[in-house]
């Protein structure tokens, strides 16, 4: 009795010598130094921007002239009331930051996603048919990486207009070129493996084999361009928004905080220290974490 | 007589190169009947495998395939419109590749990869296709075959896997087979135990088997009849038989004694080859493909082109200006007594 209980706390042999690929898979995510701290950094950011409503203390919309530029708790005059202090209409810093995290997030998934379809779309078919297929695509690729991206934006923002809306559309319009090359390299190389000539002479039509066949074999690397260009995306609405251009006063961003706060950067440095510490960290956290996504699942890294 | 399976008539292949048009498969014409193996042999680039790859229309979209009948189970397979020709490929036809580490699609389990080539075809429902393709891992010989259905082609060494590729055509239970070279890309004892597998389903499903390979003791052991290619052509056809123990053409000649027979083949003593190397296949060739490396070739053979004719027996044909009667001799003079 006794050995049988001891024996059913201990994994059994069969378990330590085929672990499953789930066990093994969170094993490789926790050894990963970055993965861990950039995922669970990412995560915090993410539960923050979430619930920003109800965690925010203040209104983030909520001016009071008589409390501009308050210091953050640390500072000579600093309160709990207004832990990170006000900008200099008395709005509650912490808040602001807070609902400019989801201003944030909410650009980078949805440029994200944007140019992600489009960028796979032109990739995968550039692969996969070759030819002239892949000529018009390459031409098309080569034609959007001659673009300056922030010109373009910037045009194309100052012509129609600027909403949180128009902003994401824009960025997704503009940056989906890495995830064409990326997949497009990807796809040539899947594509010339015998499995897919196996599906053919199983009978597989084009469209399933692209879905079934290859898109399952490209998407470690769709993953890994997509983390990074979560991070491209968050920095060119931080960009576009210093400039003006981007989401328009008054609703919270990192980047038009730092260019609302400029004025001040010589008096009150902590106004744009801390969204461009807050930028800077949510950058870091996406980089470390798609980096760690590549080591993880890239197959000469298993075991 | 047996069912005829496959019937194959002139078939061409040409790719268009920089340099001109490539000949790849120039008039290839055989035939595959229920229960009979056709091996095809012949050296690398003589176009064995795109003659495979041309009869389950894979061809890659710039070569150009022609020919004057292709049937399968009697029926016109040649200029069909693909979303046909999908339903019949790894339905009525099957293929096996010749490098199973790269085969199978590592993102699924075996048990997935092997109910999906079922499903495609035939109105069965997930369990059903489990149960054909459990019982057809046991046929090839793997053991505890439902919980391999769940291991991804990873797990799995190469032998396993070219029997998992195996019984994933068989899954539909197809009237033919093409293994282009199955066997190249595993370790030696595997090869003969795969080939004696192959041999051993086709006579159980009876099933016809085109089985291409440049291994010629592969070929002795499980051939019914033999097609020996050269330089995209058919240069001697026949019974295995007839093809082993009366060598015809100078190349199968060649080929033959290439290869040490224990018993025969003396120690010490050399083993033949063919000197030379294949013709550039690019362009029209107006002389014997063989001509440049065939020790008895004369002027005749460098200006015209060889027309296949009828050797030893109606249904031996074999290419070249000598009669069959010539070659034989020269065969005879050749081996030491």
């Amino acid at each position: 009795m006794a050995n049988g209980t001891v024996a059913a706390k201990l994994p059994s042999a069969q378990e330590i010598l085929e672990p499953s690929a789930s066990s093994l898979l969170l094993k490789r995510v926790f050894g990963h130094a970055g993965m861990t701290i950039g995922g669970g950094v990412l995560l915090f950011i993410f539960l923050i921007a979430i619930l920003a409503p109800l965690l925010a203390p203040h209104d983030p919309f909520d001016q009071d002239l008589s409390k501009r530029f308050l210091d953050p708790v640390w500072g000579a005059k600093g309160t709990w009331l207004h832990p990170l202090g006000t900008d200099g209409f008395g709005r509650d810093y912490l808040s602001r930051m807070m609902f400019g995290a989801q201003t944030s997030l909410l650009i980078g998934f949805a440029a994200m996603l944007i140019s992600g379809v489009i960028g796979t779309a032109l990739g995968v078919a550039a692969g996969y048919f070759g030819g002239r297929v892949d000529m018009i695509i390459t031409f098309i690729i080569t034609t959007r990486l001659a673009m300056p991206v922030i010109l373009v934006a910037l045009v194309v923002v100052a012509l129609i207009g600027s909403s949180l809306n128009i902003v994401i559309w824009v960025l997704g319009l503009l940056i989906w070129d890495r995830f064409a090359v990326v997949m497009r390299a990807t796809t040539q190389q899947v594509r010339s493996m015998d499995y897919i000539a196996a599906a053919k002479a199983l009978g597989c039509s084009t469209t399933r084999i692209i879905f079934t066949e290859i898109m399952p074999n490209v998407a470690n690397a769709l993953i890994v361009v997509a983390t990074l260009e979560v991070a491209h995306a968050v920095l060119l609405e931080a960009a576009l928004s210093f400039l003006g251009l981007g989401v328009q006063p008054p609703t919270p961003s990192w980047g038009l905080m730092i260019s609302e706060g400029k004025g001040m950067m010589f008096f009150k440095a902590w106004v744009i220290a801390i969204p461009g510490f807050a930028l800077f960290m949510l950058v870091l956290c996406i980089n470390l974490m798609g980096d760690g996504i590549r080591d993880v699942t890239a197959p000469e890294n298993r075991n | 007589m047996a069912e005829r399976i496959l019937s194959v008539d002139n078939l061409k292949v040409e790719i268009p190169v920089p340099s001109g048009m490539l000949h790849a498969v120039q008039g290839v014409s055989f035939k595959v009947d229920r229960g009979e193996t056709l091996c095809i042999v012949g050296e690398s680039g003589c176009g064995k495998s795109l003659t495979s790859l041309a009869i389950m229309d894979l061809l890659p979209t710039k070569a150009n395939r022609t020919a004057e009948r292709l049937e399968l189970h009697g029926k016109n397979v040649l200029d069909i419109p693909e979303d046909e020709m999908a339903d019949i490929r790894g339905n009525l036809m099957g293929m096996i590749f010749q490098e199973p580490m790269t085969s199978l699609n590592p993102a699924y389990t075996i048990g997935n990869q092997l109910e999906e080539a079922l499903i495609r075809h035939r109105k069965v429902s997930r369990d059903e296709a489990r149960d054909r393709a459990v019982y057809l891992l046991e046929k090839v010989g793997i053991t505890a075959a439902r919980s391999r259905l769940r291991q991804y082609p990873h797990q799995l060494s190469g032998g396993l896997r070219q029997r998992v590729m195996i019984a994933m055509t068989l899954m539909c239970g197809p009237g033919l087979i093409i293994a282009d070279e199955p066997t190249t890309a595993l370790d030696v004892t595997i090869q003969a135990q795969i080939l004696l597998l192959l041999a051993e389903l086709q006579n159980e499903f009876d099933m016809g088997l085109i089985l291409i390979t440049h291994d010629l003791g592969v070929v002795a052991r499980v051939a019914d009849r033999v097609c020996v290619m050269y330089a995209g052509q058919v240069v001697e056809q026949g019974s295995a038989k007839q093809v082993f123990e009366n060598p015809t053409h100078p190349y199968t000649q060649g080929l033959l004694e290439c290869i040490p027979i224990p018993g025969k083949t003396a120690r010490g003593s050399h083993l033949g080859s063919i000197p030379g190397i294949v013709p550039s296949l690019v362009g029209e060739m107006n002389c014997c493909h063989f001509s440049d490396r065939c020790p008895y070739a004369t002027d005749i053979c460098r200006t015209q082109t060889v027309d296949l004719r009828q050797g030893f027996t109606a249904d031996h044909d074999f290419r070249c200006v000598l009669t069959s009667e010539q070659c034989a001799e020269n065969l005879k003079q050749k081996v030491p007594a």
